[in-house]
C-alpha cells in the first residue's frame, strides 16, 4: 500500500449528492419521494437574478473541461432579448478517459432535468437541447423516459406547475464526432450543418444557436445547480477546494484495481484517489505516469504526484489541468511511446480539418510518433515533434489544436528520456534488421 | 425512403427547431435504423423532404463516423482501442477478433455477417476493454467472454 495515503476518514465522510446511493432514482416517483424537484420549486420562488447570483457566489466552475465560472457565464446572457434564448446541455462526453456524464444520465437523469429547468428559469430560456453522443443509446432512452415523466407531471412544458413559466427540453442525438463536444461545433451540429467550430467572438451568449443568445453547459455542471439552490451558496462554496469547490465526479481508468467514477469533494489528493478510491495498482507496481483530466490534459510523472490535488489550482501548479476529471493511470511497465502515439492518432482522426495547423499538424505528429513506435526515429525527430506541436498550439479556431499539442508537448517535457531511449534502441533495431 | 411512421415522427419533430435543417441528423438516424446504412437515394429523399440541397446532406453524412454511406455487416463490431482500453488489453481483443472472424479491422466478412471496426473512446473507460455491437455495449472483456459473445451472434 502506498505510504502517502492518509486516513480513510475523508474517504467515507462524503455523502454523494450527484449520484446518491439510492436505487431507482431514475424513476420520477422515487426521485420525488427523495425531495426531487424541491430545488426547482425553491428556485421558482426566487428572482432569476437571485439564482444567477447564488450560482456566482457558489464559485461553481464548469465540469466540461475548461473550469469556467458558471455563474459568470450565465450573467453574459442578455436579460432582454428580442430573439429567443437557448440552453444547450453538453453530453457529448467524448474525451478519452471520461465516462462521468453517463452516470448522471443513467442513475440520476431527473437531477439533470431539474438543473436544466432552474437554468432556463434563471436565464429566461424557453427551449433547452440536451446534446448526447450518438453511442449513448441506452442513456438517451433513459433520459427520454425521465423527460416524458417530467412532462406528464407538468414539470416541463407550458405553464409549469401552474405558473407562467414555460420551457421545453429536447434531446438531440450526435452521430460520432469528438469535435461536437466543443461548444460552437455542438451548436452547428444542432443546426444541421457539419460540426465545424466557429470563430469567437461573437460568443454564444450574443450569437449562438441560429444567431440567438445561447448558453452551453456540461451535464455535470447542470447537475450541480439543484445542489447549490437546495443547500445555498455558502454551504456549496465550502465543499472541497476554495477556488474550485463542490462535489466532482472523478473517473479513474487504466492500470488500477478498481476503476470507476467516484463522487468526492474537489481537492482530494491524486494519490489518495488512485490508491484509496481506485484500489491501487495491480501487482503493486509503481506509477509511471498519470493523465489527470482526460487525454487533452498535460501528462504528469508518477514520481511527482505527492502534493497534487484534484482541483483547478493544484493541477495548474503541477503543470496540468482538471479537464474532465478523467484520470488515466499508467503503471511502471507502460510503453509511453505507444500511449502518446495512440493519443496523437486520436486527434489526427478527430481533427475536423478546418484549420491548417491542426489538420496537417496532427497527422504530422502521428507520423513522427509512428516512427518512434516502430523504432525508426532519429534524435532530430524529438525536436521536430515538439516544433510541430508548438506550431499547432494557439493557432487554431478551437481548442482541439491545443488539446492535440499539450499531451505531446508534456510527454516530451516530462519523459524526454523515453524518447531518447527509443532513438538509441532504434539504432540497435536497424542493425539487427 | 422514410417509413410512413418515421415521416409522421419528422413532422412532429419540426416544432422542436426553428429550421428544417436541424432535422437532418434525426432523419438520417431514422434512415440508418431502417436500412442499416444511408444510400445516395435516401440522401436525395431527405433532400426533397426537408428542402435542403443534396450536397449539404452529403456533407453532413460524411462528417460523422457513426453514419454509414455503405452497407455494413449484419453485426457491426466496434472495438474501442483508445488509451484506457489499450492499457487494459484492447489490442488482444482486436487481434482475437481478427483471427476468429478472418477479417481485418475496417473490413466486412464475405458473407456480410460481420463488420469489424476500431473506434475511438466509447465512454466506458471504467469497464475497459469494451466493444459495441449494434446498440449494445459489452464491457470488462476477456477472451473467454468475447468468444461467448461472438458465439451468441446469429
Amino acid at each position: 500500500m502506498n505510504t502517502q495515503a492518509t486516513d480513510t476518514e475523508k474517504l467515507t465522510s462524503w455523502t454523494p449528492v450527484i449520484l446518491p446511493p439510492l436505487s431507482n432514482l431514475h424513476k420520477i416517483e422515487f426521485y420525488l419521494a427523495n425531495d426531487g424537484y424541491k430545488s426547482f420549486k425553491k428556485a421558482m420562488e426566487m428572482k432569476p437574478e437571485e439564482i444567477i447570483d447564488e450560482v456566482k457566489k457558489s464559485n461553481l466552475r464548469g465540469r466540461g473541461g475548461a473550469c469556467f465560472p458558471t455563474g459568470l457565464k450565465w450573467s453574459f446572457m442578455p436579460k432582454n432579448s428580442d430573439k429567443p434564448k437557448y440552453l444547450c446541455v453538453n453530453g457529448d462526453e467524448s474525451e478519452p478517459g471520461t465516462f462521468k456524464d453517463r452516470q448522471i444520465l443513467e442513475f440520476n437523469p431527473h437531477l439533470l432535468i431539474e438543473g436544466t429547468l432552474i437554468a432556463c428559469y434563471a436565464m429566461g430560456i424557453r427551449t433547452a437541447y440536451i446534446y448526447i453522443r450518438g453511442e449513448y443509446i441506452k442513456q438517451i432512452k433513459l433520459l427520454q423516459k425521465a423527460i416524458d415523466e417530467a412532462y406528464a407531471n407538468h414539470l416541463i412544458g407550458e405553464n409549469i406547475l401552474g405558473t407562467n413559466f414555460s420551457t421545453n427540453i429536447y434531446i438531440h442525438r450526435g452521430a460520432g464526432a469528438y469535435i461536437c463536444g466543443e461548444e460552437s461545433s455542438l451548436m452547428n451540429s444542432i443546426e444541421g450543418v457539419r460540426g465545424y467550430p466557429r470563430l469567437k467572438p461573437p460568443f454564444p451568449a450574443q450569437f449562438g444557436l441560429w444567431g440567438c443568445p445561447t448558453t452551453i453547459n456540461n451535464v455535470e455542471t447542470i447537475a450541480n445547480i439543484p445542489i447549490i439552490i437546495n443547500n445555498g451558496w455558502e454551504w456549496y462554496s465550502k465543499v472541497g477546494a476554495e477556488k474550485h469547490p463542490g462535489p466532482i465526479l472523478v473517473g479513474v481508468s487504466g492500470h488500477v484495481n478498481n476503476p470507476g467514477v467516484f463522487e468526492m469533494p474537489t481537492g482530494e489528493p491524486l494519490l489518495e484517489i488512485i490508491y484509496k478510491w481506485a484500489g491501487g495498482i495491480p501487482g503493486d507496481k509503481g506509477i509511471k505516469a498519470v493523465i489527470p483530466g482526460g487525454s487533452s490534459t498535460m501528462i504528469l510523472r508518477g514520481d511527482k504526484l505527492e502534493d497534487v490535488r484534484m482541483d483547478w489550482d493544484s493541477l495548474k501548479k503541477a503543470g496540468s489541468s482538471v479537464g474532465t476529471a478523467g484520470i488515466i493511470v499508467m503503471d511502471s511497465d507502460t510503453d509511453l511511446i505507444k500511449v502518446i502515439t495512440r493519443i496523437a492518432e486520436f486527434y489526427y482522426r478527430e481533427s475536423c480539418g478546418q484549420c491548417t495547423p491542426c489538420r496537417e499538424g496532427t497527422v504530422w505528429m502521428f507520423k513522427i510518433l509512428k516512427r518512434f513506435e516502430n523504432y525508426k526515429a532519429t534524435k532530430d525527430d524529438i525536436d521536430l515533434l515538439l516544433d510541430v506541436a508548438n506550431n499547432i498550439e494557439g493557432n487554431t479556431i478551437c481548442a482541439l489544436g491545443d488539446a492535440a499539442a499539450w499531451p505531446v508537448q508534456s510527454m516530451i517535457y516530462q519523459f524526454r528520456d523515453e524518447f531518447e531511449k527509443r532513438v538509441e534502441e532504434s539504432k540497435f533495431h536497424s542493425l539487427s534488421a | 425512403m422514410l417509413s410512413e411512421e418515421n415521416k409522421i415522427k419528422i413532422e412532429e419533430l419540426r416544432k422542436r427547431y426553428p429550421t428544417s435543417q436541424s432535422l437532418i441528423l434525426p432523419a438520417l438516424w431514422m434512415i440508418q435504423e431502417q436500412y442499416g446504412y444511408i444510400s445516395d437515394e435516401s440522401m436525395k429523399h431527405i433532400s426533397v423532404l426537408l428542402n435542403i440541397p443534396y450536397s449539404h446532406i452529403l456533407g453532413v453524412v460524411t462528417f460523422y463516423t457513426m453514419l454509414h454511406k455503405n452497407k455494413v455487416g449484419k453485426h457491426h463490431i466496434e472495438v474501442c482501442t483508445n488509451i484506457s482500453c489499450m492499457l487494459r488489453g484492447s489490442g488482444k481483443i482486436l487481434e482475437h477478433l481478427e483471427n476468429r472472424l478472418g477479417i481485418k479491422s475496417g473490413e466486412t466478412s464475405t458473407d456480410k455477417k460481420y463488420t469489424l471496426s476500431e473506434v475511438e473512446c466509447l465512454g466506458s473507460c471504467g469497464t475497459a476493454p469494451v466493444l459495441a455491437i449494434g446498440k449494445e455495449y459489452h464491457e470488462n472483456l476477456t477472451i473467454e467472454k468475447l468468444d461467448k459473445i461472438i458465439d451468441a451472434l446469429i
